[in-house]
């Protein structure tokens, strides 16, 4: 059976949560691991961190920075819909924290490069 | 139009659950008609065989509801110019649902969770009693009446995909039975519902992917009873309530 039409907005926003939040989960250990390197092994942070100034890792970032403010923003949005009394611009609520990631992540990349 | 244009090509769901398969029909096109009108030109005049359930033809009575190339739709409202690709439709049982027959969704476990919400009127009072004026205006009437014209087409239950990964879970229908009746002053189950759309098939698991609400032909909110049915949980829990 073909599966039903999904492509509507809040769809959409509900699959960006669940991967951007799949996304910093597995990115959540790696973090705290290198931070650690900063008492374990300093030279091997030192490495990483020139690593990271290439204009690549710089774009990886941008992607991150994203992911991290679409999942916050987003998850504002599903506590004031479970929370607060209804509103029914959840499309537009939806479509507001995509741009709000999408400002700081863009300002965050003008930023680093 | 030209002679290739006149007709729709039609693919059928076939079989049950347990075994399945699709026929094809060339189905004479008309103006103004309705995918339930193809569905009965078929069992009319080329396949007798085919099962399908429909009753009102006019969007009342919720029965016809079937997936239309892949979308949960009220067959008797929907106008086939409006849903044909290219002249072709694929008309399939409601999804989330066991198939008795063709295109009959068996809708037993639709009604059970209708049930299991509780669903049913709660009596506040008895036919002794005076009876009890309603303020149409009333901010919780308003909210009840949100819900009152579900028709029970289960289109909501086959548009979620949150039905579709937990068997368990009560569905936007049944949830926004239990919302309106938590609002209905008339209404004395309040202990009873909250508990019965808190546990492990409840309220707590709706994602909020919408399409409930998208899809819904009476253009209810299931979404935002759903909301409120959280709301009201989480705020007897705090409560200390557990059990009501």
């Amino acid at each position: 059976m073909k599966a039903p039409a999904r492509s509507h907005p809040l769809w959409l926003a509900f699959v960006l949560h669940r991967l951007s939040g799949l996304a910093l989960a597995l990115f959540l250990p790696a973090h705290f691991w290198l931070l650690s390197q900063a008492l374990t092994n300093p030279s091997r942070l030192d490495g990483f961190l020139a690593f990271a100034e290439m204009p690549l890792v710089k774009l990886a970032e941008f992607g991150l920075v994203f992911l991290l403010a679409v999942h916050m923003f987003g998850g504002l949005r599903l506590m004031a819909l479970e929370f607060l009394p209804w509103s029914d611009r959840q499309k537009t609520l939806a479509a507001g924290a995509v741009g709000v990631a999408f400002l700081i992540s863009t300002t965050f990349f003008l930023k680093a490069v | 139009m030209t002679a290739a244009q006149e007709t729709l090509d039609v693919t059928v769901h076939r079989g049950t659950t347990r075994g399945a398969c699709y026929d094809s029909f060339q189905v004479p096109a008309h103006e103004s008609q309705t995918v339930l009108d193809v569905v009965s030109w078929i069992q009319q005049f080329a396949d007798p065989t085919l099962s399908y359930r429909f009753a009102c033809r006019v969007g009342m009575c919720g029965s016809c509801a079937m997936m239309v190339n892949g979308t949960p739709r009220w067959t008797c409202r929907t106008h086939v110019k409006k849903v044909a690709a290219d002249g072709k439709l694929m008309i399939e049982p409601l999804r989330n649902l066991p198939v008795i027959k063709d295109l009959a969704a068996d809708m037993d476990p639709f009604f059970d969770k209708w049930t299991a919400a509780q669903g049913q009127h709660h009596p506040s009072q008895t036919r002794h009693d005076p009876i009890e004026p309603i303020d149409p205006g009333d901010p919780l009437r308003v909210e009840a009446d949100l819900g009152v014209e579900c028709i029970n087409c289960a289109i909501c239950y086959a548009a979620c995909d949150t039905v579709a990964g937990n068997p368990d879970y009560l569905g936007p229908a049944a949830l926004q039975r239990a919302w309106t009746l938590l609002n209905d002053s008339r209404d004395d189950g309040r202990g009873a519902i909250l508990d019965a759309v808190s546990g492990t098939g409840g309220c707590h698991n709706c994602h909020s992917m919408g399409s409930c609400t998208q899809y819904c032909p009476n253009e209810l909110n299931p979404m935002r009873a759903i909301a409120g049915l959280k709301r009201e949980t989480a705020k007897s829990f705090f409560k200390g309530k557990r059990n009501a």
